[in-house]
């Protein structure tokens, strides 16, 4: 059977850690995967825009102004990238975005939560991005060609991110009495989203054996969350903060930091369209698409004008 | 000719630069489409870029002049609307997407033949952020030129509201070639651009792509004041955001 030998060259180039390209066979199921976790990818990136932006225009320095909207500006371009390189697997830019604003497709939860202070701007560069760094840089190693390389761009750019905002923390950390309230604050609401960011336990992964067979995925969910606890325990150090989890400490034995359960509840609620920004995230994106209908049929009626124009002429 | 009219003359250049820089940010996120998102987030950089380069210089002039210790951030977040010296077509609000291109479009072809003399200027300082800005602007006005081109010979509704935005905007293009007092100071010494020769200049291009874009100007009467430190209401608000920070936490590092 034709089906059987592709699926078994399939099989045998994932073993080999051969990466997978466009045209090659692959499994329905693969590329299912596949673009449902790219365009997630790609949808977290775009939505996680507006939490950041949402403080460019009170930037409290020039330099910092600047570095900001260069920092939004990369994650509308990690966007771009990830959406061509779904696009590679069979769907449309237009397809996918419209499974975002219909709620079909899913982003990242951490997006739906608010950025109060500018101190936001540091804890979702050091922990945020840390925790996505985290997940991501084994996916530069992703069975996927395509995906896999824009995954290498995107790392590179992300840790820079993550220690711009290690940076804004830090300034902080070392300023007035009203900064280092501040620092410590948004520490204390981004910690638990940004554990969460890995995902279920693994026990109660239902994508994990599936993605880890095919190598889209290196490492579980839970192994990923311990390495991100174990760095920020001793990063915050430097910060002179606290992590805000009583049973934090350092287990000899296990050679890692045991931490406190987490409230999956609150998880739950959120992916589910509870938490405190989903309304208004999506809101947000469905506005900026709706206001801008106008201006893209516009281009288009003007470039069909233009190719008219070059006939008569 | 004194030190004093250069500080002016750099402020002013710079409070366009900034003033225009952040009301492009406010798009960034909430763009028409992606990749035009990521281009007026360019523009907003570079013009941020500009006004930083010059805020310095306005700064390095004056604490040479003997004042108190003066940094880029102390002008840009520490001066009231009195003391800006932008004109009034950078502040006004950024409306819909052809307002906003419009507004980049006035602007950019200003800045481009502007930086072109400033590049002559016997100001060593001003003449090198000159050279470097040009080749910025030269990609800002034919981004927006292409996009005043495409949305007003775009469609009925494309074309109706760049009306519109030209009827809101027009009025605020003449004090773009109005001289300052400290414009008219310079002038002769070599060091500020002569905003009379660059007129023309503008009129010529900004004419030949409205026309292609199938607009007209309306003969509406020229504002200004922002020269003078007189803005319409919008200034305000925009400095009331932007310094926020700086002035509820007075002398932090941030």
């Amino acid at each position: 059977m034709m089906t059987d030998a592709s699926s078994t060259i399939f099989q045998d180039k994932i073993d080999q850690d051969i990466r997978i390209e466009p045209k090659d066979w692959m499994p329905d199921a693969y590329r299912k995967t596949l673009i449902r976790q790219i365009s997630q990818h790609a949808h977290s990136e775009i939505v996680g825009m507006l939490p950041e932006a949402n403080w460019i225009t009170r930037a409290p320095s020039l330099r910092r102004k600047a570095t900001l909207i260069a920092k939004v500006q990369d994650e509308a371009g990690h966007g771009l990238y990830l959406y061509s390189a779904a696009e590679t697997l069979g769907i449309s830019r237009e397809e996918m975005i419209d499974q975002l604003h219909s709620g079909k497709a899913k982003y990242s939860s951490i997006f739906n939560y608010p950025t109060l202070t500018w101190a936001d701007m540091g804890a979702i560069g050091w922990l945020v991005d840390g925790a996505a760094i985290m997940n991501q840089v084994p996916l530069c190693r992703a069975s996927y060609g395509p995906y896999a390389r824009a995954m290498v761009r995107i790392c590179k750019e992300e840790s820079f991110h993550q220690r711009q905002g290690f940076e804004i923390l830090l300034t902080l950390s070392r300023g007035s009495e009203a900064q280092r309230r501040m620092c410590q604050d948004a520490i204390d609401r981004w910690w638990w989203p940004s554990v969460m960011m890995f995902g279920p336990n693994d026990d109660a992964s239902p994508h994990t054996a599936q993605s880890m067979q095919w190598k889209i995925k290196r490492f579980t969910n839970d192994e990923l969350r311990q390495r991100f606890v174990d760095i920020c325990a001793e990063q915050v150090k430097l910060l002179g903060m606290t992590i805000p989890d009583d049973q934090l400490r350092w287990n000899e034995e296990r050679q890692h930091y045991d931490f406190g359960p987490i409230d999956w509840e609150e998880f739950r609620n959120v992916i589910n369209g509870n938490g405190p920004c989903n309304k208004e995230r999506l809101a947000a994106r469905v506005q900026a698409h709706e206001d801008g209908a106008w201006v893209r049929e516009a281009a288009l009626a003007h470039a069909e004008k233009k190719i008219q124009y070059g006939k008569t002429a | 000719m004194t030190v004093q009219h250069t500080i002016d003359y750099t402020l002013h250049l710079a409070d366009n630069a900034l003033v225009l820089g952040h009301r492009n940010s406010e798009w960034t996120g909430h763009g028409p489409i992606l990749e035009q998102d990521i281009a007026l987030s360019n523009i907003a950089l570079d013009l941020i870029g500009q006004a930083r380069y010059l805020y310095q210089y306005a700064a390095r002039l004056m604490t040479m002049q003997g004042g108190p210790e003066v940094t880029e951030d102390v002008l840009a977040y520490l001066r009231d609307s009195w003391d800006y010296r932008n004109c009034l077509l950078v502040e006004q609000a950024n409306g819909d997407w052809g307002k906003t291109v419009l507004r980049q479009f006035f602007f950019s072809a200003y800045q481009y033949f502007f930086y072109r003399e400033l590049q002559h200027s016997r100001d060593a300082e001003l003449s090198a952020i000159a050279e470097k800005a040009l080749k910025e602007v030269t990609y800002h006005l034919r981004w927006s030129s292409e996009w005043v081109i495409r949305l007003g010979d775009g469609t009925e509704e494309s074309h109706a509201r760049m009306e519109k935005a030209l009827d809101q905007l027009w009025m605020y293009t003449g004090e773009l070639f109005q001289p300052a007092g400290f414009e008219q100071a310079l002038a002769p010494g070599g060091i500020a651009v002569d905003l009379g020769e660059i007129k023309p200049l503008w009129e010529l291009r900004v004419g030949e792509v409205l026309k292609e874009a199938t607009l007209t100007t309306p003969g509406s009467m020229m504002q200004q004041g922002g020269k003078q430190g007189k803005h319409t209401e919008h200034l305000g608000y925009l400095l009331a955001e932007m310094q926020f920070l700086q002035r509820a936490y007075p002398g932090n590092e941030w």
